[in-house]
């Protein structure tokens, strides 16, 4: 059972939709029900993955593989480690969060519309644990069709334009990407004789730098484009304006998580020179910046409510790019970290404006003000989906984003400096924004007597907003369950950047460990009191090194990693 | 009990009655419908002090007045009692540690070695954070009380009462944090309630903008605070504070006298911060426009304790700070400069809540001076003495508003000293003690910080000199506040004085708690010159010890005879701005306007606050955001997305290019073909034509032809 559970997460959404597909179109309301079983049923089953995962251990688990094409060696190979599991399970609670918030705000070709939100969901499923190149690239161009049908038929007035947008950029970057792709192909055939197109197999090629940098570039645009990395961002404040709300929720939740996620899956493990070349991360790094920034300020100037929200996670993708090519652990496991997040604070940011938009029908700003007096409830959730994705501690954006400028700092300084005028812009255009809709007098009567949220639709955030706090409360679980995946991608661009303390003694979860308690093994011990003496002693314990005190106690600490400042 | 490892149950218990009232308070007190329904053109509800008694009391809302002070009361029982025990431990420190916050990787420190970056949930308690939970508790359960009297008849009650005790929780965890990282959760969550609580009369614009600009103000200077902890991280690899001071303390790090060093960036970083929370130059802009919330608000967070937060976090560095001459010198030239400033504008402030906040931002500046010249202690206890005086002032301009049916403007008072007799001897005695006259407890406080900035090797006779400027400033706008509101003629509207009446007891007790405390919590730390007090009266600066760890200074020489005569100067300064007060707004109120005619150019100046509010404006606002933004925008359109569209146009120009040449060029070279053939085989069509007849006559025709030729031949 456990070695088909990935297969069943991904089928489940397929036999929602078969299902579906039968249903009589003119009843909706049993079409409504029935997609929401799906959709939860599809969350459901992979909750399993939760709790069977098994934390620390190195490589991929649940992997699944049967032979497809064997003439062209593709293969139907699954498998998922950390970073896939957070994605995966950001994947199917947002699929079951779209549709939710869906039941009335659409009303017309229902089945249509559900039916392309399942195939949706296993399209993107399936890029977050496919293992083999051909199979990855099914899926990554299958997420198109439908978001193109969701944009396109049940968007805005300018449905057609951000459709075919959409659908056009990200396709000539992943076409490219094609490219990359099939050079690594024709490579591995000519270093080993065989065609294969299993990610595992392709990471032994030696290939020059040169090829590194051509394939790296190709990749980059194939990614980059879906971010969106800034300047190949202006695809996405169409796509999201036009799209009805759950295509937005799921556009910005978890569509611009594969560019990020194919730069840490692909990019990083299988180009690590070029990865690593000074060129390509200084690029890299700028592009992120100038997006962080740039994206805060232009979102400061926005009049569409929609479009304002949609250049925040050009800011924030910004903050997720920076952290991967900061090229440290940290930079890395706060990016993924922060992806999920983004995920979770822009989802919240585009339900609050799908439900005032299923109300009034404007996404204008200067339509709204004083929002608080008629909509309580509302103002409150929109104040933390605020708060959230300004990065309030407590809240999860912080954890990430704090993560995220730890690794730029330990990268360049410099960056990082660059990269916290985003904290500042982001706090001004949010509460701007919020006041401008939320606070004041109400001054358009059309917006009097707006009902406050219903059951459904605070039902609808409530998955969330739990999220949201436990991330920001206790994160631990989410970097242990990175620690490994981000190890060995930061093993693979940076050799030896564990080096000393490999020497320690063990490999991953025991010498991480044993690093951890550089000096406080006393977190363990609940409570303590001690004295200014006692605390003069920063290395005092340190469980590898063993009580040490002194100069002795020092001198070893020096070859050892215990981190304070000898 | 262990009161020592229950120190998390302090901020735990108020955040328990903030989700409480947040989520719940709407079933005790049920808003009236009224609040909704704001129609355009029907103009602003009456809301604030003004509306009395507009809405039905709920039967639950005594509920809300007794969770949310209870739960304060029980933070400070809590608190009291750890403090009570920490004292009888040897080394006064004691540190519990809950769970494992941020777990994050290990990293390269700026030295090479390996480092995780790991954060804990834990708790400090040192002589530092014992005194600030019991200011934080202690006045802030004062507060609560007071409150439950003046927004009595507020909207929004439950609100109000949920935002105080969130402001609460995370103001304990401020100062009981163990770790800077987890103090800055604290931090930024006054920051939010902060913002919450001046936005409380949110359908007000300026209440409204006067909280976005704190908040974003405040963020302004947490960039500066995450990059200090970005670069403690890299440098020594911890933020835990007990680490961070034993590392610091070692004898590793050298005394960056020679220049700036990587620690003196590191301090300015951090004080960087501290200016936005604690409202020094440049960024204090916001403290003032804060008068916009409630005055509980006001006294509690905007005077007693959050804008104290980035003088603890200092104080709570000194061993930083201690290592780094020259930001230190940058602080106290800041705190200076701050205190002259905001004391300048205060004179001439004619909103009584207004010249209370650049009261509050000028002894703001007195602290970081004290904390600059290496006097930490003497800091802390003006922070500790400030937090009574202070928040008795505002709670008594709050009482002062609440007799005058919401006017602030001082031009409109006068004569109230019989009116409200509670309010002023209150007020009477906070202002004194603000004025720093002997015996009551700003004077104890202030003095030292003055005497320190003389005497101290960090300290200099120039600081010294605007120490002791500000000090007779702050004596006289003091007193000019009183004589305007208090003495001399009344110029209270009739309408308006029909209506004056003393607060309610909730209001009245925690003033007269407050004006005890201002006068007597001075006596902790008397000056060593008063040798007739034993060391009991000596309390303070002695708690304090185990924390800054400072070796105690010899006393250079026989410096007594400097002392006494500087403390006289102090105390004759503050007599002479407080005798003028009175002369000029009682006795001789032409004087002011005389010397208002002559100066009008400067009167301008100082009244607009010497335009800084304008010049950000410009700077940052419009130039920087605002136009940035536009521009970028612009940019977005046009060049990035124009690149796209154009990509696209040029796609379709393309195709049309292609569409043309391909039906007339590459299709017409075909079709052509076609029609040359065409035009070649269309002689003989005109023969082939399908009649019988035809054909049968060109037989003939044939016939004869070949007939005739060989008939002819």
């Amino acid at each position: 059972m456990d070695q088909h559970l990935l297969t069943i997460v991904l089928a489940a959404p397929l036999a929602g939709l078969l299902v579906l597909l039968f249903l009589p179109s003119k009843s909706k309301s049993l079409i409504r029900v029935w997609a929401n079983i799906a959709s939860l049923a599809g969350f459901a089953v992979s909750l399993p993955l939760v709790w069977k995962f098994h934390v620390g251990a190195p490589g991929f688990q649940f992997v699944e593989r049967a032979d497809w094409i064997p003439s062209l060696g593709a293969h139907y190979l699954v498998g998922i480690d950390g970073i896939s599991l957070l994605l995966v399970m950001l994947t199917t609670l947002m699929g079951f969060v779209a549709t939710l918030c869906s039941w009335s705000g659409v009303n017309d070709r229902l089945k249509e519309y559900y039916a392309m939100f399942l195939l949706l969901q296993t399209g993107m499923i399936g890029v977050f644990i496919s293992l083999d190149f051909f199979l990855f690239y099914i899926f990554w161009e299958l997420v198109l069709v439908p978001m193109y049908f969701i944009i396109g038929v049940w968007g805005g007035p300018r449905k057609l334009y951000a459709a075919i947008k959409f659908f056009l950029y990200t396709l000539a970057g992943s076409v490219l990407m094609l490219l990359g792709i099939l050079t690594l192909y024709f490579q591995h055939y000519s270093q080993f004789g065989f065609y294969t197109f299993e990610i595992s197999q392709l990471m032994k090629l030696q290939l020059p730098l040169g090829v590194q940098q051509w394939v790296f570039w190709a990749f980059f645009l194939g990614f980059a484009i879906k971010v969106p990395m800034f300047p190949f961002h202006t695809w996405l404040p169409d796509a999201h304006v036009e799209a009805p709300t759950a295509g937005s929720v799921i556009l910005a939740a978890v569509l611009l998580k594969m560019g990020t996620y194919g730069f840490l899956r692909f990019s990083l493990p299988l180009l690590p020179q070029a990865s690593m070349d000074q060129t390509i991360v200084r690029v890299l790094a700028a592009l992120s910046i100038v997006g962080i920034v740039y994206g805060a300020l232009v979102s400061l100037m926005q009049k569409d409510w929609k479009k304002l929200v949609a250049y925040s996670s050009v800011s924030h993708l910004g903050f997720c790019t920076l952290g991967i090519f900061s090229l440290n652990p940290n930079g890395i496991a706060g990016s993924v970290l922060q992806q999920i997040n983004h995920g979770i604070s822009t989802g919240m940011l585009f339900l609050v404006i799908g439900v005032i938009y299923e109300r009034r029908h404007t996404r204008e700003i200067a339509e709204y003000g004083g929002l608080a007096h008629v909509m309580p409830r509302f103002a409150k959730i929109f104040a933390f989906a605020m708060l959230s994705s300004a990065g309030l501690p407590l809240l999860n954006g912080f954890v990430g984003e704090f993560t995220i400028l730890q690794g730029a700092f330990e990268a360049n300084r410099i960056w990082a400096v660059f990269a916290v005028t985003g904290v500042i812009l982001g706090a001004a255009y949010l509460l701007w924004l919020y006041q401008r809709t939320m606070l004041g007098q109400v001054t358009n009567p059309k917006n009097l007597g707006l009902p406050d949220l219903n059951f459904r639709e605070c039902a609808v955030f409530a998955p969330l907003v739990v999220w949201a706090i436990w991330i920001g409360v206790y994160p631990k679980p989410y970097f242990d369950l990175l620690r490994q995946p981000v190890t060995e991608i930061v093993e693979r661009v940076k050799p030896g950047y564990f080096a000393q303390a490999a020497a320690v003694g063990g490999t991953d979860d025991r010498f991480l460990s044993s690093v951890t308690a550089r000096g406080r093994a006393d977190a363990r011990l609940d409570r303590l009191t001690i004295g200014p003496q006692v605390a003069n002693l920063p290395h005092k314990t340190g469980t590898s090194v063993g009580t040490s005190a002194g100069v002795a106690g020092r001198s070893a600490c020096s070859t050892l990693p215990c981190g304070g400042a000898r | 009990m262990n009161f020592l490892d229950q120190i998390w149950l302090i901020p735990l218990v108020p955040l328990g009655g903030a989700v409480l009232m947040l989520l719940l308070g709407r079933l005790l007190d049920p808003q009236p419908v009224s609040e909704v329904a704001l129609a355009p053109g029907v103009g602003p509800q009456k809301h604030g002090h003004t509306g009395h008694g507009h809405h039905p009391h709920s039967p639950l809302k005594f509920l809300v007045s007794l969770i949310c002070p209870g739960t304060v009361l029980v933070s400070f029982l809590l608190s009291a009692a750890a403090v009570l025990q920490l004292s009888s431990l040897p080394h006064k420190v004691h540190e519990v540690i809950q769970f494992t916050w941020i777990s994050a990787m290990p990293f390269h420190m700026a030295n090479g070695h390996m480092a995780v970056f790991h954060v804990d949930w834990g708790f400090l308690l040192d002589p530092l954070s014992g005194v600030m939970i019991l200011v934080v508790t202690g006045v802030g359960f004062l507060i609560h009380v007071y409150s439950i009297g003046y927004m009595a008849h507020d909207n929004g009650y439950y609100r109000f009462f949920g935002y105080l005790n969130l402001f609460v929780f995370f103001m304990l965890m401020l100062v009981l944090a163990n770790n800077y990282t987890l103090l800055f959760v604290g931090w930024e969550g006054v920051g939010l309630c902060s913002y919450l609580l001046i936005g409380f009369y949110f359908h007000k614009k300026s209440a409204a903008d006067a909280g976005k600009k704190a908040f974003v103000v405040n963020r302004v200077g947490d960039a500066g605070f995450i990059l200090g902890m970005l670069l403690m991280l890299s440098v020594l690899g911890t933020v835990r504070f007990t680490e961070v001071n034993a590392l610091l303390r070692s004898g590793q790090f050298v005394t960056e006298t020679a220049g700036f060093g990587v620690l003196s960036v590191m301090a300015l970083a951090m004080f960087f911060g501290a200016t936005g929370k604690s409202a020094q130059i440049p960024l204090y802009i916001w403290l003032p426009d804060a008068m916009e919330g409630p005055t509980p608000v006001s006294a509690l967070i905007h005077a007693a304790t959050m804008v104290t937060a980035g003088v603890y976090m200092v104080a709570r560095s000194s061993a930083l700070y201690e290592l780094t001459p020259h930001t230190s010198m940058i602080v106290a030239v800041v705190g200076a400069l701050t205190a002259i400033l905001a004391a300048s504008i205060a004179l001439v402030q004619n909103d009584i809540k207004r010249v209370l906040a650049y009261s509050t931002v000028s002894q703001l500046g007195y602290m970081f001076l004290a904390l600059g010249v290496g006097a930490y202690w003497v800091a802390v206890f003006h922070l500790f003495t400030h937090a009574f005086f202070k928040a008795l002032l505002f709670l008594c301009s709050g009482s002062v508003i609440h007799a005058m049916g919401g006017e602030q403007d001082m031009r409109r008072m006068g004569g109230l000293k019989d009116k409200i007799p509670v309010t002023h001897w209150t007020m009477w005695v906070g202002s004194v003690a603000i004025a720093g006259i002997p015996g009551l407890a700003g004077f104890f406080s202030k003095d030292e910080i003055l005497w320190q900035t003389f005497h101290s090797p960090k300290g200099s006779a120039a600081l010294y000199v605007i120490g002791l400027a500000t000090a007779a400033m702050t004596a006289f706008y003091m007193w000019r506040l009183m004589n305007m509101t208090f003495y001399g003629k009344s110029h209270v509207e009739p309408e308006t004085a029909r209506h004056i009446h003393e607060s309610p007891w909730t209001m009245t007790v925690p003033l007269s708690v407050l004006a005890a405390g201002s006068v007597l919590v001075g006596w902790l730390g008397t000056p060593k010159l008063w040798t007739v007090f034993t060391d009991a009266f000596r309390g303070f600066p002695r708690w304090l010890e185990p924390v800054f760890e400072l070796a105690e200074k010899g006393e250079a020489g026989n410096t007594a005879a400097t002392e006494w005569s500087l403390m006289l100067l102090s105390v004759a300064v503050a007599a002479a701005g407080i005798a003028l007060a009175y002369l000029f707004y009682t006795k001789r109120p032409s004087i002011p306007e005389r010397i208002y005619e002559r100066f009008r150019g400067l009167h301008k100046v100082l009244y607009n606050k010497w335009y800084v509010d304008e010049i950000y404006d410009f700077l940052f606002v419009n130039g920087m955001c605002k136009g940035g933004g536009r521009a970028m925008g612009a940019f977005d359109r046009e060049v990035v997305d124009g690149g796209v569209n154009g990509a696209g146009w040029l796609t379709r120009f393309l195709a049309l290019v292609s569409m043309w040449w391909d039906r007339w060029i590459v299709d017409g070279t075909v079709r052509f073909t076609g029609f040359f053939v065409r035009m070649l085989s269309y002689p003989a069509t005109m023969i082939e034509t399908g009649r019988v007849q035809a054909y049968a006559l060109f037989v003939v025709a044939g016939v004869l032809a070949f007939l005739g030729y060989y008939v002819v031949r």
